[in-house]
């Protein structure tokens, strides 16, 4: 790690115009269980501007490899092989080091491992469906894994999730945390979610689509899909008339 | 025209789904062999310093029904008021306490269970002491963004009647909502996600 002070300015605020609203009906499970009040704020304390930080050892070698991570020895999940990568940066357009992304998905018939989903795909008995890593000090992440596909869900007649990947994002404040889910370039279905549809900026949402990178692609192997994550900044403690530490 | 500024914005949340145990907790879910543990399932180990408590938290949602599909994490100071972060400025927190906790709930019940320590107290942006306290962070299936909000200490009435956060409520009438009573080594909190009851959320 670079021997930097460590940033201890607040985080901007959070544009809530952007950010999906609680209450979206179209996405019916919001209905009870969107806080309906005003939500409270206040300047950001040390528990705001702090947050855990994981090393480079918990790290398994197969974490970020979702072909193989449940799979038989010798054997591999069943679908088109894939290399999502990209960068976590914040809204300062810096990098954000050293940070744990998770993720998963379905399957490529677009079935989770999940008691809960009784959808008629079957499983795979070579994929589980969740991943991890860590961002390098640039803020680059990659993992390998196979395209999920769509699936059907109750919430209207007949809605359909595009295929998708969710992810999990830790920043260096625990008020950076942010969950989102990653779309496919080209993918018809995205524009007819209910989910992504309570996001109402156009813009906003092809900030979630991955872009295909056939320059990064592995030949003969995988294609790759760019994926950058933005999360909130936080202001720099340059003006301020007492600097922090040495 | 003028210059732009540098800024990019916030990627865009989106819910963590019904699934959100797939990535989060798969031990939990039955997916075994990948991760050996869940992530955040202890914070504390027999050297821990600082009293052992439990925290017992439930999630019901607008009709008063138990959301059990949810997923919590906390993040609190240590039993000195210390951050176990590298953004701490102040010193170095208990090595053997994460601060940090990640819970699935009781598949019956729906209570999610955190084994802790009581925290110590850290100063709000004035130099003020705050009461103890517990970031909570709360995604489900039907939460778009995340929701965050924070746990009070019930047998602390004086450092809360104190707390710079709580004394800035508008609503005093909504301070119970994150104040958890305690019964022996347990402090229970029941998060309102809507309603009479909703508890009080924070967009810090």
């Amino acid at each position: 790690m670079k021997n930097e002070r460590p940033e201890t300015g607040g985080f901007f605020q959070r544009d809530r115009t952007w950010q999906p609203p609680a209450f979206s009906p179209g996405y019916k499970s919001t209905v009870v269980r969107s806080p309906q009040r005003a939500p409270v704020s206040f300047g950001n304390t040390l528990t705001e501007i702090t947050g855990p930080v994981f090393g480079r050892s918990l790290l398994g070698p197969l974490d970020n490899d979702l072909t193989v991570n449940y799979a038989k020895p010798g054997e591999s999940a069943i679908g088109p092989r894939i290399v999502v990568y990209g960068r976590v940066l914040d809204e300062n357009a810096r990098p954000v080091p050293n940070v744990l992304v998770e993720f998963w998905q379905a399957n490529a018939g677009g079935r989770y491992r999940h008691k809960k989903d009784g959808y008629l795909a079957p499983l795979d008995p070579n994929f589980g469906g969740c991943g991890r890593t860590i961002t390098d000090e640039d803020g680059n992440y990659w993992f390998r894994t196979i395209q999920p596909g769509a699936y059907p869900w109750p919430n209207g007649i007949n809605d359909w999730r595009p295929a998708h990947i969710h992810f999990a994002i830790f920043g260096h404040g625990f008020v950076q945390r942010l969950i989102t889910q990653m779309y496919f370039e080209g993918d018809p279905m995205i524009w007819q979610c209910p989910i992504v549809r309570t996001i109402p900026d156009r813009k906003a949402i092809e900030g979630l689509v991955a872009a295909l990178d056939m320059a990064s692609t592995v030949p003969m192997d995988a294609r790759a899909y760019k994926f950058d994550i933005v999360l909130r900044g936080r202001r720099s403690t340059l003006f301020e008339n007492k600097l922090e530490g040495n | 025209m003028v210059q732009s500024l540098p800024r990019l914005k916030e990627t865009a949340s989106q819910t963590a789904g019904p699934y959100v145990h797939i990535g989060l907790t798969p031990n939990y879910c039955d997916i075994s062999g990948v991760f050996p543990e869940d992530l955040g399932a202890r914070m504390v180990d027999e050297k821990t310093k600082g009293e052992r408590v439990t925290y017992k938290m439930r999630v019901i949602d607008g009709t008063g029904s138990i959301v059990r599909d949810a997923l919590i994490e906390i993040w609190q100071a240590d039993a000195a008021g210390l951050y176990n972060s590298p953004s701490e400025p102040r010193g170095k927190a208990d090595p053997h306490f994460t601060g940090w906790g990640r819970q699935a709930s009781d598949k019956e019940t729906g209570v999610f269970t955190f084994e802790s320590i009581k925290p110590g107290r850290v100063p709000f942006t004035n130099g003020r002491l705050q009461a103890p306290h517990v970031s909570i962070w709360i995604v489900a299936r039907g939460i778009n963004l995340g929701l965050q909000t924070r746990m009070y200490f019930g047998d602390e009435p004086e450092a809360n009647a104190a707390d710079p956060v709580l004394t800035a409520l508008e609503h005093q009438n909504r301070v119970p909502t994150l104040i958890a009573p305690r019964t022996g080594d347990t402090y229970n909190f029941d998060i309102h996600l809507q309603g009479e009851k909703e508890t009080v959320f924070f967009d810090v």
